[in-house]
């Protein structure tokens, strides 16, 4: 249980963040296709910083004398570079959409396939291989929080709650859940988020009682790439060991569909990506999932074989679309460029 | 009038170049910048990295003195068509697409269902048996269909359930890729004989089958070509006249311009949808039977990782292209060409492959730009003057733009 409650958080976290970021894109008006591309980015720009870091003096010395405040703050560093990265990568599509007033689907797309070619161009430069990774130890040595953390000894039981929170984790995991709340409660209860969220309904309206449409749907897109791209680092240090390769497995293009599952609701985006990285940690780890703690590992003996259980979060994706579809209501101008003419 | 129709047809043309030269450049630049920051790659690579990008398809390698050859290249010009064929269809795909106000994104899926079937295909049917010009055309035939249905599932789930055909196409790719797998994992195609190569499918020459080269071998000998190319070039034809000439091609367009103008016109708009994410499954799917079946490639069948990138690169073939299907036999063959240059550059220079994408994604993301130039020149409101101002201009400050953004990651 504890395994599998870890395991689906690691994999719901980085989409709970990226689906914010869609809402943050589409209620300001933009659709924000590039959310795959700019994660790769993210992603790459993240281990690349954490990388190059680990020749510095202090973090060195933090590693191997155990100072693990000092690596925390790395970590902490990294997804503040992705995220400024990310944000930098976005304004491409911001300038794309609303200062050209071109189609959206298109330049998301340009964005997709320019990230994986640009991030493997570099990789490949660096590194002389297609995955980049640490420079020196893996991501459990450097940033996972343990027992040994804290200096508790290994056979010490902290409890089901402190066994599954606070032992094999990531601070970035619950970082994030706290920018999300943040984020959620400023879209929602803030005069900034009231304007942004009335340019993705009404940006004539908003316009006219004052609001700069273009500079909410900048504002919105930048924050949107932002969050995605410290998603992007998020995913790559909890679920593939700190490595970037240009590929985040679709994990852009799943969260859009928690975005839409989610309703462009913070709370419904939440419970969304709970259900999704569970089916997603099924289908990576069905074969060492112990549900009740018996030592009977019961996905695994079914004997459904492992393409089914790795097409599962696709299927569940589809499905849940067809049953929602009729009653999803999306930001009313989203996907339209705002034209100060045709008020 | 006419006159003016023609002026639109060269605006067309001319952003379409205008995209290629800034990507070109664009490629060029970060070439540039990665050659001067980093020590290991000397001023003269750099060069070479430049002249490839521009003209590598005329590079014939390098003599005894390390230095770049150029001339008639029999050989790239070859594999160039080759390379061509399928970008072709999934350019086909992708622009028929498109005519419906579709964004076919499905098409790496639909060309996956494509290379299974018509592989299967023509591995199981047995040759001593059947004439193996028989099967090549049952496999071809075969492949597409399973594309046709594998694309009309998000055309259903679009028309009926009104699902995004966007999304409803990248989770269909993800389940293609899946099911490929599944099934060659499950059945015998896999190439045992050559124990040297594991995790592939026999090559289609194993059962006898291959496409015929049409003397077009004696004319690029050395390369890969086949006959397939004139097929993709003889489909692209008949697109065009379905599009353009036939009634279902006016509903089609008709549902793209307008869905529910069409329906109140009395077309089934339902049903053109459907049809229409058919006919693009059933492209990119012969697609990859023409490219599978020409039996000199081996298919890797784990490919669930892993989405093919001739389906992806059916957008920008097909943006290019504004969606013309005479003029993707074109960009198909321009893209084809610079996948060749990427490959001179991985075998030249320090540089790799990777460069050919991030030209292509700048080409994709100018023509965003081309579309709503050619909105404007359509649009009979009276900013006509302002409209044909604009189109020179508008890519040119977007390509500051991305050089910008490109310089600023590298630091």
């Amino acid at each position: 249980m504890t395994f599998l409650i870890q395991q689906t958080l690691l994999y719901a976290v980085p989409l709970m963040i990226v689906a914010l970021a869609g809402v943050f894109a589409e209620r300001s008006g933009i659709i924000n296709l590039a959310l795959e591309g700019i994660m790769i980015f993210g992603a790459f720009i993240g281990v690349l910083f954490v990388r190059s870091m680990q020749g510095v003096a202090v973090f060195v010395n933090a590693a191997s004398s155990g100072k693990w405040l000092t690596l925390q703050g790395l970590e902490l560093l990294a997804m503040l570079v992705s995220a400024i990265m990310g944000a930098v990568f976005s304004l491409l599509l911001s300038f794309a959409s609303v200062n050209l007033k071109a189609d959206q689907t298109i330049g998301g797309t340009a964005l997709n396939l320019m990230a994986p070619a640009l991030v493997l161009f570099l990789i490949r430069i660096i590194a002389n291989q297609n995955t980049l990774q640490m420079a020196t130890g893996d991501a459990a040595s450097w940033f996972m929080i343990k027992k040994s953390t804290f200096g508790i000894p290994k056979s010490t039981n902290l409890g089901f709650f402190g066994e599954t929170f606070l032992h094999k984790v990531y601070l970035a995991t619950y970082v994030c859940i706290l920018i999300f709340v943040v984020l959620s409660i400023v879209l929602y209860k803030t005069r900034f988020g009231l304007r942004l969220r009335s340019c993705g309904e009404n940006p004539q309206a908003a316009d006219s009682l004052g609001i700069n449409v273009y500079r909410m749907r900048y504002t919105g897109t930048t924050i949107s790439g932002a969050l995605a791209g410290m998603g992007g680092f998020v995913y790559a240090l909890t679920t593939t060991n700190c490595t970037a390769n240009g590929d985040v497995a679709g994990f852009g293009f799943l969260a859009l569909a928690v975005m839409i599952f989610g309703n462009w609701k913070p709370l419904n985006i939440a419970g969304a990506s709970l259900l999704f990285g569970l089916f997603k940690c099924i289908a990576a780890a069905y074969t060492s999932i112990d549900i009740n703690g018996d030592g009977v590992y019961l996905l695994a003996q079914i004997g459904i074989s492992s393409p089914l259980y790795r097409m599962l979060p696709y299927l569940v994706t589809l499905a849940v679309l067809a049953f929602t579809s009729s009653k999803s209501r999306a930001p009313k101008a989203e996907g339209i460029p705002y034209d100060k003419g045709s008020r | 009038m006419r006159n003016l129709l023609d002026k639109e047809g060269t605006k067309k043309v001319l952003a379409s170049l205008i995209s290629i030269i800034v990507g070109l450049c664009v490629g060029a630049i970060v070439v540039i910048i990665v050659g001067l920051t980093k020590d290991s790659i000397p001023l003269g690579g750099m060069w070479d990295g430049v002249r490839l990008i521009f003209a590598g398809i005329f590079s014939t390698g390098r003599d005894a003195q390390g230095v770049l050859t150029w001339g008639y290249n029999a050989q790239a010009l070859g594999n160039m068509l080759f390379r061509a064929m399928p970008l072709i269809m999934t350019g086909l795909s992708v622009a028929v697409a498109n005519k419906t106000g579709l964004f076919n994104i499905g098409a790496p899926g639909q060309y996956l269902m494509g290379t299974m079937v018509s592989l299967m295909v023509a591995l199981a049917i047995p040759s001593s048996v059947v004439p193996a010009g028989i099967i090549w055309i049952l496999a071809f035939l075969s492949g597409c269909l399973a594309g046709a249905v594998w694309g009309a599932i998000p055309g259903v789930l679009k028309a009926f359930l009104n699902i995004n055909e966007v999304l409803a196409c990248i989770m269909t790719n993800w389940l293609a890729a899946n099911v490929v797998t599944w099934v060659f994992d499950v059945t015998n195609f896999k190439n045992v004989v050559e124990n040297t190569k594991s995790g592939y499918i026999y090559k289609t020459t194993y059962n006898g089958v291959q496409t015929p080269k049409l003397l077009l071998d004696k004319l690029f000998p050395g390369s890969q070509v086949n006959g397939g190319i004139l097929i993709a070039i003889l489909v692209a034809v008949a697109m065009y006249i379905l599009i353009n000439k036939t009634t279902l091609g006016y509903e089609l367009k008709a549902c793209g311009s307008n869905r529910h103008a069409a329906r109140y016109a009395g077309i089934n708009d339902k049903r053109n949808i459907v049809l229409s994410m058919a006919i693009a499954g059933a492209l990119s799917a012969g697609g990859a039977a023409l490219y599978w079946l020409s039996g000199n490639t081996e298919f890797y069948w784990s490919t669930y990782q892993s989405l093919p990138a001739a389906g992806f690169n059916g957008i920008p073939v097909a943006l290019l292209a504004v969606n013309n299907p005479i003029a993707v036999v074109f960009t198909g063959i321009f893209m084809a060409m610079l996948d060749i240059v990427g490959v001179q550059l991985t075998g030249y220079t320090a540089y790799n492959e990777y460069i050919t994408d991030v030209i292509i994604s700048v080409i994709v993301y100018l023509s965003a730009f081309s579309l709503l130039i050619r909105t404007m020149l359509n649009s009979k409101k009276g900013t006509k003057t302002n409209a044909n101002a604009e189109p020179a201009p508008a890519p040119a400050p977007a390509a500051e733009q991305t050089e910008i953004k490109e310089g600023g990651e590298e630091a």
